[in-house]
């Protein structure tokens, strides 16, 4: 899973080629440092010869010396490798989450989108890193020391051979019973999140019934769960290390044994007894750090599959050979439209739908939740794709049209709006890079936003929060409408874009549509009959389908769910106060 | 409050970054006392077992590597040319090491073991305790705390806790053990060479602070940049759709390319320097070896102060075994402190103060006895009497039947003691009565139905309800005796017949039908793929709101409460679906004292007393006919010609 990734490693292939060598260079070093301190040792001091002590010890410094620029060289190239490799990373992710279609930004909550670019990147850079320094480092070690023993003595040498092939075969079946124990204990871990995550999220649930102690038992629950999990899995590593311990120490005493009879008939010296013994340590460290690079490496196989889940989603919605680079005018049809979130699975959430929507028409949209209103809109701009039929705007299938072309001709102002952070200025920028202020000023006139703009204390210039969370429901709901009729469009779409504002300012903006832009073709959805009843016609919806399709007089008359709705609002009675702001 | 109240919750991955240390840690001394406390507290028997556990193995490990000098120079060496070599003593010295390797495996094995438990006990209890202790903080501290930052505790904190206790301790205990047994031992070879051999290793240690330091402030900077980033990913993600439908997916990837160039460099520059201090000690490590192998052969040469060849050969193999425990002190710097960061956050949540609650007054099921006095029982009678027992005076208990009778006696309040948000508030709902709350954003409606459950304490006057006051009333009967469904419906994992007996924990199966048929929610349970035992997930999120909306009344039914606080608990529902859910709740509402917080004037018009509010004060009351009479501005509302409010 982690190798498709390596291919976002671009730039920086080449400190992650030089950190092994650079690895393996501190490693050479490293070997040749304990045959001149033993040097030192036997022919220095052992014969008291003063000037080889400081010969060998120069010569010592020098290897140290190299060491530690093959050290810090590797070291820094390993950070770059790794910081760069994450780098791009989050950038392939970003990049191709910005081509995402509406569905694939569903399938991928925000959430989630957002540990993906942060935590499991940050746990791939530490194992690439890890990868990188170890993955050479340590067999580079272990079969430096290897050739080194063989060169003293192929016989003492074949004990380690054994050792080693014994200690690996143990090591991989330990590994693999923990690496299970542990895959469950992150899986219980989510649990304990979860459980905690939901009682801060239900505070005031929880103590209005008076259920502090039930969500304790429910959680001394799930937190014994994870101990219990946990212990099972530290009791199988527990093993790890005494057994490592027993075959360095069984090691070192059969060396000593084997190694004192060949010293007796002279085919060993003790000096390189004594090398012997420190590079069996030097092995059976290398095992070690092999077998946390094997750990490191299934551990980050979850974080590596979730970034490839988001680099790998591919957009269902993709430009056509030859794009239609202009929208002629804001006519709209529906061809038999069927349309469903997930293709082949239930019943599509549109069916049947047939319309025909002249261009500068104003069209009201009502119904009940759940009744599709929303779906039917979105596939206007082409936010999805029907799954049958064809949907036409400007006399040509949407299918048909540049993306950008068709989405800055069909102006929607989504349900779940969003203000960013920035001056009001700035956000109204999105509709028109280039809007003057004069412009920006208009359409906030236009969207009854103006009057609270103006006052403001710093007007247009105010900051706008993240979430826009300091302006009101109402303001924030003005603003977007605001930004949507800067594009200009042909078509401007509002999905129950006014629900926050009172009726009197909701009625003003639509009269501005009705002067200001007469020619643009309006789709409004709303939940009040008042906010729709002056269209040119309103299509009632009922579970997908369009139950009718007619002025406010006409649906009065002959249908039901509309006369309905309507006498259950009429006299003002679904007002609300939500409204001074 | 509710309103306003931070609902973020960043993921587990918020500030989870490895190897970074967190700027300043105060007190970090008292921190580790506490941590320790804690662990012995619970563990101190097991601590005795793991630390004789480290000394058996760091004496095992010393006995190795004296071992191989001492079976060369006594053993094999006088057995070098000898015709008839005896093994005999050899095997014997090799059987005595054996032994202590036995031991120390033994000894390593059982630390292993132990550890396990005093580590995973620790955490659970700590766990434990911090779940325990935040159900008994007020709902002021989740107001004022954001939840991704809470759950941080439980994760990332806990987290980096569980190193610091299985890995750094062991670890610290290991080396300083190791670190005084070769000093000891450096300091009968040969005291001036051991002083060396200190100034040598305190250079290392200045050497390796000052790099520590400098990737410390780079890894600041790279937490820093993390943030950054963050922040703008949750934005952007967030806004994901209408960064598409504005087609500005070109700025938004140049704003991210620059901030993650920033993020590249500092992490770059952080690991880059953490990566350093391993090599740099390893070879000032040799670079020791050297010096005290020079300076120690000028001494042995010229026999001072009678040191020996042989002893300079012992003197360096130690040499060689005391770097390595301070490279790994130096190493676990950076998890010990970002474990004592760790565990300020911990404690700091353990050290909220909890709710206090200072009542007596005790809400007891009750039966009548053929004088129709109250007699307390422990049956579900469906009847309930308030007991008092009177401490001061003469130790008597009288009870009181639950009424439902609820008043606002001149009520101030606010969420600091200097900004107040309610004013001079004077309710008086009667049993059975329905009031109604009306009022903008932010007029105090929510806040109003929080005090009657005593979420938020009062700064000025008196709520009393069935005439007593409510802070004389214990917290958990008070709530007991309230019914709230609030506008976002929370939901729980688990089946939906678990959610509905939230409501009462000890609910018969009929009993769970029966409520969820008052709230008209058994038709639709009924047709979920497993019915009543269907599974909810994440907050409920496989059901429509309006599904939800009943659940959540069946949940309130089913408790049965003699008041009833329903805060906005249609308004995200077209007004078709409303009208079921409207049924469901009319009648739950029936009998009931009733306070409803409603959007839309159709759900109040029926209320017996409405309260308009405007910024934190009363300013009309009375019922539909009263209010339209007034022509105020509820008038003004319900007719639409609301030209005159908008001014």
């Amino acid at each position: 899973m982690l190798r498709t990734l390596f291919k976002y490693i671009g730039e920086f292939k080449t400190p992650a080629f030089l950190t092994p060598m650079c690895m393996i260079g501190e490693v050479i070093c490293e070997m040749i440092i304990p045959v001149l301190m033993g040097r030192i040792v036997d022919v220095g001091i052992g014969g008291s010869d003063m000037n080889y002590i400081i010969r060998t010890g120069l010569v010592m410094l020098f290897v140290a010396l190299m060491g530690l620029f093959f050290g810090i060289m590797g070291g820094v190239f390993g950070a770059k490798a790794s910081a760069g490799f994450a780098r791009n990373l989050r950038k392939a992710m970003h990049d191709n989450i910005q081509t995402f279609s509406f569905s694939s930004i569903d399938k991928f909550s925000s959430s989630s989108l957002v540990t993906r670019l942060t935590t499991d990147v940050t746990n791939i850079q530490n194992a690439f890193q890890m990868i990188l320094r170890m993955a050479m480092r340590a067999p580079a070690s272990m079969i430096i020391a290897m050739i080194m023993s063989f060169i003293i003595s192929p016989k003492l040498a074949s004990i380690y051979l054994a050792a080693v092939f014994l200690l690996a075969i143990v090591m991989f079946f330990i590994m693999r019973r923990a690496t299970k124990y542990f895959q469950q204990v992150f899986k219980r871990y989510d649990d304990l999140n979860n459980s905690v995550q939901e009682n801060v999220s239900s505070i005031r649930v929880v103590k209005a019934y008076v259920r502090e102690e039930y969500e304790i038992n429910k959680f001394h629950k799930a937190a014994e769960n994870i101990y219990e999990m946990f212990i099972k899995a530290e009791m199988n590593i527990a093993g790890v290390s005494p057994i490592m311990m027993t075959v360095v120490y069984g090691c070192i005493l059969l060396i000593s044994w084997f190694g004192a009879h060949l010293i007796v008939v002279d085919e060993l010296q003790t000096g390189q007894l004594m090398s012997l013994l420190t590079y069996c340590m030097n092995i059976l460290m290398s095992l070690m750090m092999l077998s946390m690079v094997f750990i490191m490496i299934t551990m980050s196989q979850a974080s590596a599959r979730r970034i490839s889940e988001v680099i790998e989603e591919k957009s269902n919605l993709t430009n056509p050979e030859n794009p239609i680079m202009e929208v002629p005018d804001g006519s709209i049809q529906f061809e038999d439209v069927d349309f469903s979130y997930r293709p082949g699975t239930g019943d599509p959430v549109l069916k049947d739908v047939n319309l025909d929507i002249k261009s500068g028409e104003s069209i009201g949209i009502i119904g009940g939740t759940g009744s599709a209103k929303s779906s039917l809109v979105n596939l206007i701009s082409r936010l999805y794709d029907v799954t049958q039929g064809k949907v036409i705007v400007g006399g040509y299938d949407v299918r048909d049209y540049d993306l950008d072309t068709l989405r800055n001709q069909v102006s929607v102002v989504l349900q779940k709006n969003v203000l960013f952070s920035g001056t009001i200025l700035d956000n109204l920028r999105w509709g028109d890079k280039n809007a003057t202020e004069e412009e920006c000023i208009k359409a906030c006139q236009m969207a009854c936003a103006d009057e609270f703009i103006q006052k403001m204390p710093e007007g247009y210039n105010t900051w706008i929060e993240q979430g826009g969370s300091n302006v009101s429901g109402g303001q924030r709901q003005r603003l977007c409408i605001a930004r949507a009729l800067l594009k200009k469009p042909k078509i401007l779409i509002l999905d129950d874009s006014t629900s926050a504002v009172d009726t009197a300012t909701d009625a003003k903006i639509r009269k501005a549509f009705r002067e200001e832009i007469p020619g643009t073709t309006k789709l409004i959805i709303a939940q009040r009959i008042s906010s729709v009843k002056d269209c040119d016609r309103i299509i009632v919806m009922e579970d997908g389908r369009i139950n009718g399709f007619g002025t406010h007089d006409e649906l009065l008359a002959d249908n039901d769910i509309y006369r309905e709705v309507y006498e259950s609002q009429v006299g003002g009675a679904s007002a609300d106060f939500d409204k001074k702001e | 409050m509710a309103e306003e109240r931070k609902q973020e919750f960043n993921g587990p991955g918020g500030r989870r970054m490895a190897g970074r240390p967190r700027p300043k840690v105060e007190n970090p001394g008292l921190l580790f006392r506490r941590i320790m406390s804690y662990v012995f507290k619970y563990y101190g028997v097991h601590m005795i077992v793991v630390l004789v556990c480290i000394v058996l193995s760091v004496f095992a490990n010393v006995q190795g590597t004296m071992f191989t000098r001492t079976l060369i120079d006594n053993y094999i060496t006088p057995m070098i040319g000898q015709p008839n070599p005896d093994f005999g003593p050899l095997l014997g010295a090799m059987a005595r090491v054996a032994c202590f390797y036995g031991v120390g495996i033994a000894a390593a094995f059982t630390q292993q073991v132990v550890m396990a438990h005093v580590n995973q006990g620790t955490l659970k209890r700590l766990r434990e305790d911090l779940f325990d202790h935040m159900q008994s903080l007020p709902i002021k501290y989740f107001d004022t705390h954001s939840h991704g930052d809470i759950m941080s505790v439980y994760t990332n904190d806990i987290d980096t806790l569980r190193q610091m206790i299985s890995q750094s301790m062991p670890q610290l205990f290991n080396s300083a053990i190791t670190i005084v047994s070769i000093l000891s031992m450096m300091l009968v070879l040969s005291v001036p060479l051991t002083i060396l051999t200190l100034v040598m290793v305190a250079l290392m240690l200045f050497v390796t602070m000052q790099v520590t330091k400098r990737s410390g402030s780079n890894f600041i900077a790279q937490q820093k940049n993390i943030g950054k980033l963050n922040g703008f990913i949750e934005e952007t993600m967030t806004g994901q759709k209408v960064v598409k439908v504005f087609c500005h997916e070109e700025e938004s990837i140049k704003t991210f390319d620059q901030l993650n160039e920033e993020l590249y460099q500092s992490a770059y520059k952080a690991n880059a320097f953490a990566n350093i201090i391993g090599p740099v000690n390893a070879q000032m490590g040799n670079a020791n070896y050297v010096v005290v192998a020079l300076v120690g052969g000028l001494l042995a040469l010229n026999s001072y102060a009678g040191f020996t060849v042989g002893a300079l050969a012992s003197f360096l193999t130690f040499n060689k075994g005391f770097s390595m425990p301070i490279n790994q002190v130096s190493m676990q710097f950076n998890s010990i402190i970002m474990a004592l960061a760790g565990a300020e956050r911990v404690f700091k949540l353990l050290d909220e103060k909890p709710e206090t609650d200072e009542g007596y007054v005790m809400l007891v099921n009750c039966e009548y006895d053929e004088n129709g006095n109250i007699v307390e029982t422990e049956k579900h009678t469906g009847q309930w009497a308030w007991k008092h027992y009177h401490k001061q005076s003469d130790h008597s208990t009288t009870y009181q039947k639950l009424e439902g009778d609820v008043t606002f006696n001149h009520v101030d309040f606010g969420y600091r003691d200097d900004k107040m948000v309610l004013h001079d508030i004077v309710i008086h709902a009667k049993p059975g009565e329905k009031v109604a709350l009306v009022g903008s954003t932010g007029a105090g409606k929510t806040t109003i139905t929080n005090l009657i459950n005593r979420f938020y304490d009062i700064q000025d006057g008196k709520i009393r309800y069935d005439n007593i006051n409510i802070n004389k009333i214990k917290k958990a009967d008070l709530r007991r005796s309230l019914g709230i469904v609030l506008q976002d419906t929370h939901l729980f994992t688990g089946t939906v017949r678990d959610n509905i007996r939230y409501g009462k924990l000890d609910a018969t199966e009929e009993e769970i039908v029966a409520a969820a048929k008052l709230a008209n929610a058994d038709g639709f349970i009924r047709r979920l793929p497993q019915g009543y035992d269907t599974m909810l997930k994440g907050d409920g999120a496989n059901l429509s709101q309006g599904q939800r909306q009943l659940l959540a009344i069946a949940r309130a039914a089913i408790a049965d409460p003699p008041v009833l606080i329903l805060d906005e608990a249609t308004s995200s529902i077209d007004t078709r679906t409303e009208k079921i859910v409207q049924d469901g709740m009319d009648k739950l509402m029936k009998g009931r004292t009733t306070f409803v917080i409603a959007h839309r004037l159709s759900t109040i018009k029926n209320s017996d007393t409405i309260l308009v509010l405007e910024q934190g004060r009363i300013v009309e009351r009375g019922n539909h006919e009263q209010l339209l009479e007034q022509k105020g501005r509820y008038y003004q509302l319900y007719t639409g010609k609301s030209d005159a409010l908008t001014a």
